[in-house]
């Protein structure tokens, strides 16, 4: 067996194509990273001494205090979420397990704005409780639960589908063995849980890095919000660009945690689930739970579409509702699939590289795509707008730039996501369809491809997501004239029309809203397909 | 199929895209313009619409921050599709004209405007008058309690009492407007007292009055008119705007502007549309601004021009304080 995989190794997958193919794909993601050279190589030595203040110390050391907030809360919250909904006797397990996701549904800014609805000075709480004067979310407090809540989904999908497809036979032995039920899961659950875990917290500490709404709603100077600050009034754009350089810097010092962290975990797991997991009894820790989930699920669901609802109403009742929230809706429908299918095909190169040829190139390809990613939108947005009206004029002010700039944006989720899928595909199956007399093409197509298809899928319908919601790189690189939900929002709380934008805030969840649910969908069937494909080599 | 096809579908999506998105660039009957707009459609779609109805001209507008569309036409370089600019303040027209990308404007249309509202070189010039007030709590404060002089909000009987959003473009232009007024040592010392009064601060216009509303702060620093805009959302806003005495920076006077990157018919059209009655008029009526030429008065709720007055600055100059503005206010730590 081994024989066999050390020969079938190279010849199964043409390196150079393929590395080629990724080389690609990280060369685009690599523009924003060359606008920023050029425009900090451009401002000479004074430029630089941006870095020397000692504001922008305070910057970084604020950027990776959040960051690393956001990512133990959102791992902390979306992980037990996860292990409660998969493995526990939790009661309504089906009813928590789409709730718990479909906050994914809701832009992070939207969640702010709930908060301070509600939270901030001067908000609901405030005014209905005398003495809660003084409650103010604003801040570090404010823009860390606004992003663990807006986050932690990522966590939670990645980790419960892992869990889904683990097999529970390891956990059984455990048990068998008169291990705790707390042994268990620190012992065997936890390390199967790993990489979805380490893949959600990475998706989650980027997002805290690249976020701009959050932290400029809650007042908190972030670098994103610091460099967004300098593009707006200076004109300028050099400071800007070396900050924006401490910001990938901060990306890449990420990205090695994460590697570090990810460890040997990268091996692949050798089988897929055929059966469900038997619960484990949660005895007198039940009510804790069910009062965790509902706390969580409150504040990341139930309170922004309330406050959404309240304002629709109070607009409903004033100046009446507008209808012109069609067209919006369509385009942004069409966007985000377009940038779902665009992303996910360019992923599959890359992720494949990474997961069957792992060498130091490779790795450096991966964060190549990442750490273009945690750059702010409007970075992104600028980068290309400079290359695109500068050197293809033809297609500047079309729908290519814009799907092009969320590719850019978005292609770690699906990075992730099929990065993922393809772990969890034994390459053993592959192996088999070649001895069987597959090609090393139909072999791939007809065994691995449908078994990572859940998991491709699923990093396609996040990037589907993230570009709904999607604000600063649409508003710059959109055709003229070319509104989507997000920019209608935007539009509209730009001057504190909160009735008017409230509509279009709840269209976009409610079109959001079924992707989650796919996403929460058990994938049985999938996998029994990947099977018979099997069967027919 | 395996690895040709992820890049050849994803050739195809690009070139579909990107003849769905260029599909419209093939009509050339209809006369068109495109048009950077730093203000929102909110406030001035209407007004493009009634431009169109007028000339047959279709405006193609392309709506953001007035600083990121200055940022935007400055990296588009000389690819730029755009042809005007019509921008929420002076400072980003002034940062466009700087890097060379300004047409002059017709002198005749330049005439129209005091010279106090425009570009000395002629590139860009004033559309609609916008004045800088204390905005107050009417709940905590009665008008005669507030002081006639920005000055006097150093004082610590305003700590914590204060918000202001010093990232903000008509912020900083007041601060440059100041700098010419009083000279760079009293404005150091007068952010330096405000920063000692530990304001709230804040992003914009509109969330400082939001503040104001909520109870958070009782006074804040910006334009007039976003109270009028926020009492369409809330009647009931319990804000209202004070004026410093003639001559105080505090009541500085500050433009929208227009300027052409090209120097079409239809460029030309809109900015004699924007500086004719009918689109004068529409800033009084509107959007509660100040009209800028002669024979068309603002909203009688609004005081007017004349007795406002301001500091005796030019805002063509304001452009070049900018850089040393925004650092002087860094220095004060009022902002990152």
């Amino acid at each position: 067996m081994t024989a066999l995989r050390r020969a079938g190794r190279s010849p199964r997958l043409p390196s150079p194509l393929l590395t080629a193919a990724a080389a690609l794909v990280a060369a685009a993601c690599a523009l924003p990273l060359a606008y920023l050279l050029v425009r900090a190589a451009s401002g000479g030595s004074a430029a630089w001494s941006v870095l020397a203040r000692p504001q922008t110390a305070e910057t970084v050391a604020r950027t990776v205090a959040l960051v690393t907030a956001v990512t133990l809360g959102a791992t902390t919250v979306g992980g037990t979420l996860a292990w409660l909904v998969e493995r526990t006797d939790l009661p309504l397990r089906r009813m928590w397990a789409v709730a718990a996701a479909l906050p994914l549904a809701i832009p992070s800014y939207v969640a702010a704005l709930a908060l301070l609805a509600t939270l901030g000075p001067g908000g609901a709480l405030s005014r209905a409780v005398p003495g809660a004067g003084a409650v103010d979310i604003t801040g570090f407090p404010g823009a860390g639960l606004a992003l663990i809540l807006s986050t932690y989904p990522y966590v939670y999908l990645l980790t419960a589908a892992a869990l889904r497809r683990a097999d529970p036979a390891l956990e059984e032995a455990a048990r068998g063995l008169g291990r705790s039920v707390r042994a268990v899961l620190f012992r065997v659950t936890l390390p199967l849980a790993r990489p979805a875990l380490g893949a959600g917290a990475l998706l989650a500490a980027l997002y805290a890095l690249s976020d701009f709404g959050v932290v400029s709603l809650m007042r908190f100077d972030a670098l994103t919000r610091v460099i967004f600050q300098q593009y707006r009034t200076l004109f300028d754009r050099t400071p800007a660009a070396v900050l924006g350089l401490v910001l990938v810097v901060l990306t890449v010092i990420v990205l090695v945690l994460e590697a570090r962290a990810r460890g040997r975990a990268a091996s692949r797991a050798a089988s897929t689930a055929s059966r469900p997991a038997p619960p484990q009894a949660l005895g007198r820790w039940r009510p804790v739970a069910v009062a965790f989930c509902a706390v969580v699920v409150g504040l990341a669901l139930v309170l922004p579409l309330g406050v959404l609802g309240f304002w629709t109403l109070r607009g409903a009742a004033g100046a009446g509702l507008s209808a012109e929230v069609v067209t919006p809706a369509v385009n942004s429908l069409a966007v985000s699939l377009g940038a779902g299918a665009v992303a996910t095909v360019a992923a599959l190169p890359v992720a494949l590289l990474v997961v069957r040829d792992p060498r130091a190139l490779t790795r450096g390809l991966e964060r190549l795509a990442y750490a273009a990613n945690a750059l702010p939108g409007v970075v992104i947005a600028l980068a290309l707008v400079f290359f695109a009206a500068r050197y293809a004029g033809a297609v500047y002010g079309t729908l290519a730039v814009l799907m092009f700039a969320y590719l850019v944006r978005f292609l770690p989720q699906a990075l992730s996501g099929a990065r993922t899928a393809l772990l969890a595909v034994s390459p053993q199956l592959e192996e088999v369809a070649r001895a069987l007399g597959r090609g090393p093409r139909s072999a791939f197509a007809a065994v691995t491809l449908p078994l990572a298809a859940p998991g491709l899928l699923a990093g396609a319908a996040i990037v589907f997501l993230s570009t709904m919601k999607e604000l600063p790189a649409t508003l710059l690189l959109r055709p003229i004239g070319f509104d989507t939900l997000a920019t209608e929002v935007w539009t509209a709380t730009s001057v504190s029309a909160y009735s008017r934008a409230a509509p279009a805030a709840l269209l976009l969840v409610a079109v959001a809203a079924p992707i989650v649910l796919h996403l929460t969908a058990r994938p049985d069937r999938h996998s029994r397909r990947g099977a018979e494909g099997l069967g027919a080599g | 199929m395996t690895r040709s096809a992820p890049l050849a579908l994803l050739a195809l999506v690009l070139a579909g895209a990107g003849c769905g998105g260029a599909g419209g660039g093939g009509e050339d009957d209809a006369r068109r313009l495109t048009l950077y707009s730093g203000r929102s459609e909110e406030l001035v779609g209407p007004l493009y619409d009634r431009f169109e109805r007028a000339t047959g001209i279709q405006v193609e507008a392309r709506y953001g921050d007035s600083g990121e569309l200055a940022a935007t036409i400055g990296e588009e370089g000389t690819g730029s599709p755009a042809e005007a600019f019509f921008s929420q303040d002076a400072g980003a027209l002034g940062a466009v004209a700087a890097g060379g990308r300004l047409e002059p404007l017709p002198p005749e249309l330049l005439r129209r405007v005091d010279a106090r509202f425009r570009d000395p070189e002629g590139r860009w010039m004033g559309v609609s008058g916008r004045a800088r007030v204390v905005a107050y709590d009417t709940r905590k404060l009665r008008p005669a309690e507030l002081p006639d002089t920005i000055f006097a909000f150093t004082d610590p009987r305003w700590r914590g009492r204060m918000g202001l959003a010093p990232t903000n473009a008509s912020f900083q232009a007041f601060v440059s407007a100041m700098r010419l007024a009083v000279g760079d040592e009293r404005t150091r010392a007068w952010l330096e007292g405000i920063a000692r009064n530990r304001p709230v601060l804040l992003e914009n216009n509109i969330q400082t009055l939001e503040a104001i509303a909520r109870g958070e702060i009782e006074v804040g620093f910006v334009n007039h008119y976003y109270m009028y805009e926020l009492r369409q959302e809330r009647p009931d806003l319990p804000v209202d705007n004070h004026f410093t005495r003639p001559g105080d920076p505090g009541s500085l006077v500050n433009v929208s502007g227009i300027g052409l990157l090209e120097d079409s018919p239809e460029a030309r059209r809109f900015a004699e549309f924007l500086l004719d009655v009918e689109g004068q008029r529409y800033f009084a009526t509107d959007t509660d601004e100040y009209p800028l030429i002669p024979g068309v008065r603002p909203d009688e709720a609004l005081r007017p021009l004349a007795e406002i007055q301001g500091p005796d600055v030019r805002l063509g100059q304001l452009g070049a304080k900018l850089p040393s503005t925004v650092e002087l206010i860094r220095e004060a730590g009022l902002t990152p």
